[in-house]
C-alpha cells in the first residue's frame, strides 16, 4: 500500500485523512501551493471588487454611487488586500511552493510543517482584514501606508488592518526563510548554483528580502497599535516624537516589498521565454546576478518616497542616485529576454503572449519609475495619479501579467489537464488591452496635476476618467472570464498525461504529469545548465531544413 | 505504516538545515529589534541632555542584578544542552528548569522596577511624565516599549523552554536528537544579547 502511494498523482494522494481534512493538514508543497493559489485568488477578486467600484465613483466629479468616508475606506481595503494578500505573497507562496522544490530537484522545502503553518497565518491574516469591513466603526481609511498620525487618530478599525498585515508578514517570513534554507540544503546532486533555473535564483533573492525586510514593518506596525492604546508619542511631535520617522521606518520595508512583488515575475519570464523560443537563454549568469543586485539595491532607496516629505538635500542626491542605479539590472533582464527571443523560432503560446505584454508594460512602468526617480520631476508627480499608474503598470502590468503567465505556463502540469488555448488567447487580449486603457489616462492626468486618492476632482480631468473607467469595464470582465475557464478546465478540461507538455528543459516537464506524491520517484542528477535546447530534435531539424 | 513515516523521516532529518532556518529568524528578531535602536538612536541624537537625565532615575543596581541573572542563565541553558549530548537526561532537565527559574527571576524584578516607577506615576500617558520635558517623555516611552517588547521575548523564551523539558522528559529530545533544544538554546541566547545592549543604553550611558 505504502509503496502504491508514493506513486500516484498529487491530487489523489491519501494520507491521513481524506477529502478537504487531507487537503487542510497536508504538508506537500504542491497541495500547500493549491490552497494558496485558491485563497490568493478569492482575495484577489475581492480586491479587483474594490477597485472596480473606486473607478466607478470617479466617473463623474463629485459624489457618483458613495460618499466620501467610504471611497478612503475603499481605496484603503484595495491597497491593503491587492498588496498584503495578493502581490506580497502572490507569486513565491503559489508557484514558489509547488515549483521551487520540483525545479531544484528536492521531494519538498526544508521545513514542511512550517510552510503548512505559513498558510494558516495568512489565512488568519486574511480574515482580520475582512472582519475590519463588518464590524462597527467601520473599515480603516488610511491607505494601505498607515501614515501618521492620522492612523492614530481615525476611530475606524485600524488595529485589525495593522495586525491582519503584522500577521501576514509573519506567513511572509515563514516562506521566505523556507526557501532560503531549501535553496542551500535540498539542490539535487549535480546541481551547483549556477545550474539553477532562474526562477529559482529569483525566488531566492526574494525570500532573502522577505526574510531581511518584513520584521521592520513588523515593529513599525506594532509601534503604531502601541500608540493608539498607550499613547506613548514616539511619533506625536507634541510629545517630542518624529512622524517622518515613521515614513522611515515603514518605506525600510515597504520599498523593497515592491521588489519582492516583482522579482518572482521575472524569474517566472526567464523561465518561461526560452521554452517558447526554443533557444537557451541569453546571459544566464547576468540575469540570475541582476536579481541579487535588484535585492541588494533596491534595499537601499526606500526614501525616494519622501523627496517632499523633508529631508536633506544630500539624502535626496544619494537616494535619487540609488533609485535610478537600480534601473540597471532591471535593464539587463529586459535586454537579455529580448536576446533570447531575437532568432528563436518562436512558439506564440498563452503563456508567452502574457510574457510579452509583461515586458512592454514592465518597460513603461519601470521608465516611468526612473523618472519620478528625477528629483524635480518627483515634486511635480508626487501624490499624482502619475505615481498611480506607475505602480499598477508595474504590479499589475507586471506582477499580475507574470502571475497570469505562470498560470498558464504550469497548467497543464498543476492539473493534469488543458485549457481551451483559443479562449485563453481572446481573453488575453481583453485583459491587455482593458489593462492598458485603465491605467495609461493615469499618467496624462497626473501629469496635469490629478492628485490621487481624491474622491471629487475638477471637470477638465473628467475625460481622462470616463476612458480610465471604460477600460475597467473590459478589464474586469476579462479577468473574471480567465478565472472562470482557468477552474472551469481544471476541473473539466481534456486530460493531459504527457511529462513535457511545452518541451520545456527544466524538471517540472521530466517528471509525471500531474506530478506525484513525493515528486521524483528517483532524485536526479544534474549534469547540464537549464535550457540547453542544442540537442532539441525539432530545434535541430529546423535550422536544417533552413 | 506510521512507524516507516518516521524512519523516512528520521533519514531525512538535516541539522543543519533546521540550524540555519533557526538563524534566519534570529536575523528577523534582530530586525525587528532593530527598528527600535534606530527610533533610539535618532531620538538620543535630538535630545542628549534629556536622555542624560532620565538614565539617571533608572536603578542602575536592579539593572546590573538582572543583566547577572540572564548571563547565568544563558550558560545553564548551554549547560543543559552540554549535558543532554553526554545522554545525562536527568541534569539537562535540572540544567533547564534552572533557567526557566532564573528567567521568572529576571520577570520578577522586571515587575518590582517597573512597580515602582508606576507608583511614582512615570507611565506613558500620565500627568507626571507628560509635564517633564520631551525628550524625557521619549526616553521613558522607549524604555517602555524596548524592555517590555523584551520581557514579552522572555516570557514566550519560558514557555518555548519549559516545552523542551516536556519533550526531553519524553525522549523526544535525545542525545542524538537534540536539535530543538539547541534552537531553543539560539533563542534564549538571543533574548540574553538584546539585553545586553538594552542594558547599557538604558542605564549605564548617564
Amino acid at each position: 500500500m505504502n509503496n502504491n502511494n508514493t506513486h500516484i498523482s498529487y491530487l489523489d494522494y491519501q494520507g491521513k485523512h481524506k477529502g478537504i481534512l487531507g487537503w487542510l493538514t497536508s504538508t506537500d508543497h504542491k497541495r500547500i501551493g493549491i490552497l494558496y493559489l485558491i485563497s490568493l485568488t478569492i482575495f484577489l477578486i475581492v480586491g479587483i471588487i474594490f477597485g472596480l467600484l473606486m473607478r466607478l465613483e470617479l466617473l463623474t466629479p463629485g459624489k457618483t454611487i458613495m460618499d466620501a468616508q467610504t471611497y478612503n475606506s475603499i481605496f484603503t481595503l484595495h491597497g491593503v488586500i491587492m498588496i498584503f494578500l495578493f502581490v506580497v505573497p502572490g507569486l513565491p507562496a503559489v508557484f514558489g511552493n509547488f515549483f521551487l522544490p520540483i525545479l531544484i530537484g528536492a521531494k519538498d522545502v526544508a521545513f514542511p510543517k512550517w510552510n503548512l503553518t505559513s498558510w494558516y497565518l495568512y489565512v488568519i491574516g486574511g480574515l482580520l482584514a475582512i472582519l475590519a469591513i463588518l464590524l462597527p466603526g467601520g473599515p480603516s481609511d488610511t491607505g494601505w501606508t498607515f501614515y501618521i498620525p492620522y492612523s492614530v487618530r481615525t476611530t475606524t478599525n485600524v488595529m485589525f488592518a495593522l495586525f491582519a498585515a503584522f500577521i501576514l508578514g509573519f506567513s511572509s517570513i515563514l516562506t521566505g526563510l523556507n526557501f532560503v534554507t531549501t535553496v542551500h540544503r535540498m539542490r539535487a546532486p549535480g546541481m551547483t548554483w549556477f545550474k539553477m533555473p532562474l526562477s529559482v535564483w529569483s525566488f531566492y533573492a526574494t525570500a532573502w528580502m522577505q526574510v531581511l525586510a518584513t520584521p521592520i514593518v513588523g515593529i513599525t506596525l506594532l509601534l503604531v497599535a502601541i500608540e493608539r492604546f498607550f499613547k506613548v508619542g514616539l511619533f506625536d511631535p507634541a510629545l517630542g516624537g518624529d512622524p517622518v520617522l515613521y515614513q522611515h521606518l515603514f518605506w525600510i520595508y515597504s520599498h523593497p516589498a515592491v521588489y519582492i512583488m516583482i522579482l518572482p515575475a521575472m524569474g517566472v519570464v526567464s523561465e518561461i521565454i526560452p521554452v517558447f523560443a526554443r533557444r537557451t537563454i541569453f546571459g544566464y549568469n547576468f540575469i540570475a546576478m541582476s536579481s541579487i543586485a535588484i535585492a541588494f539595491f533596491g534595499s537601499l532607496v526606500w526614501a525616494h518616497h519622501m523627496f517632499t516629505a523633508g529631508m536633506s538635500d544630500t539624502s535626496q542626491f544619494i537616494f535619487s542616485l540609488l533609485t535610478m542605479i537600480v534601473a540597471v539590472p532591471s535593464a539587463i533582464k529586459v535586454f537579455n529576454w529580448v536576446a533570447t527571443l531575437y532568432k528563436g523560432s518562436i512558439d506564440l503560446q498563452v503563456p508567452l503572449l502574457y510574457v510579452l505584454a509583461f515586458i512592454f508594460q514592465f518597460t513603461i512602468g519601470g521608465l516611468t519609475g526612473v523618472m519620478q526617480g528625477v528629483l524635480s520631476i518627483d515634486i511635480h508627480v508626487h501624490d499624482t495619479s502619475f505615481v498611480v499608474a506607475h505602480f499598477h503598470y508595474v504590479m499589475f502590468g507586471g506582477t499580475g501579467f507574470g502571475f497570469f503567465a505562470a498560470l498558464h505556463y504550469w497548467f497543464p502540469k498543476m492539473f493534469g489537464r488543458m485549457y481551451n488555448i483559443k479562449l485563453a488567447m481572446r481573453t488575453f487580449w481583453g485583459i491587455f488591452i482593458g489593462f492598458n486603457i485603465l491605467y495609461f489616462p493615469m499618467f496624462i492626468m497626473g501629469w496635469l496635476g490629478m492628485p490621487r486618492r481624491y474622491y471629487d476632482y475638477l471637470p477638465e480631468y473628467q475625460i481622462y476618467h470616463v476612458i480610465s473607467t471604460l477600460g475597467s469595464w473590459i478589464l474586469v470582465p476579462s479577468v473574471f472570464l480567465m478565472f472562470g475557464y482557468l477552474v472551469y478546465f481544471a476541473l473539466k478540461g481534456k486530460k493531459v498525461t504527457e511529462k513535457n507538455y511545452w518541451g520545456g528543459e527544466t524538471l517540472e516537464w521530466q517528471i509525471e504529469t500531474p506530478p506525484i506524491h513525493e515528486n521524483f520517484e528517483e532524485i536526479p542528477i544534474i549534469k547540464e545548465k537549464p535550457y540547453e535546447y542544442k540537442s532539441n530534435d525539432l530545434v535541430t531539424q529546423f535550422s536544417e531544413a533552413k | 505504516m506510521s512507524s516507516t513515516e518516521h524512519i523516512v523521516s528520521h533519514l531525512h532529518r538535516d541539522d543543519i538545515a533546521s540550524r540555519m532556518g533557526m538563524w534566519l529568524f534570529l536575523f528577523t528578531e534582530l530586525l525587528l529589534f532593530g527598528g527600535m535602536f534606530i527610533l533610539y538612536s535618532v531620538y538620543r541624537y535630538n535630545n542628549p541632555d534629556a536622555f542624560h537625565l532620565a538614565a539617571k532615575e533608572l536603578d542602575t543596581i536592579i539593572g546590573t542584578f538582572n543583566t547577572a541573572i540572564l548571563l547565568t542563565s544563558s550558560l545553564t541553558m548551554a549547560l543543559s544542552i552540554a549535558a543532554i549530548q553526554r545522554n545525562n537526561k536527568s541534569l539537562s532537565i535540572f540544567f533547564q528548569l534552572m533557567t526557566v527559574v532564573l528567567a521568572l527571576g529576571f520577570m520578577i524584578n522586571k515587575y518590582f522596577e517597573w512597580g515602582v516607577k508606576f507608583h511614582y506615576g512615570i507611565y506613558p500617558g500620565s500627568e507626571k511624565l507628560l509635564s517633564k520635558p520631551t525628550g524625557e517623555i521619549l526616553f521613558y516611552g522607549l524604555y517602555y516599549v524596548m524592555t517590555g517588547l523584551h520581557g514579552l521575548h522572555v516570557l514566550i523564551g519560558i514557555g518555548l523552554i519549559l516545552l523542551m523539558t516536556y519533550y526531553t522528559a519524553k525522549d523526544i529530545i535525545t542525545y542524538d536528537n537534540y536539535m530543538k533544544l539547541e534552537s531553543a538554546g539560539l533563542y534564549w541566547h538571543l533574548v540574553d544579547i538584546i539585553w545586553i545592549f538594552l542594558f547599557p543604553l538604558f542605564y549605564l550611558i548617564t
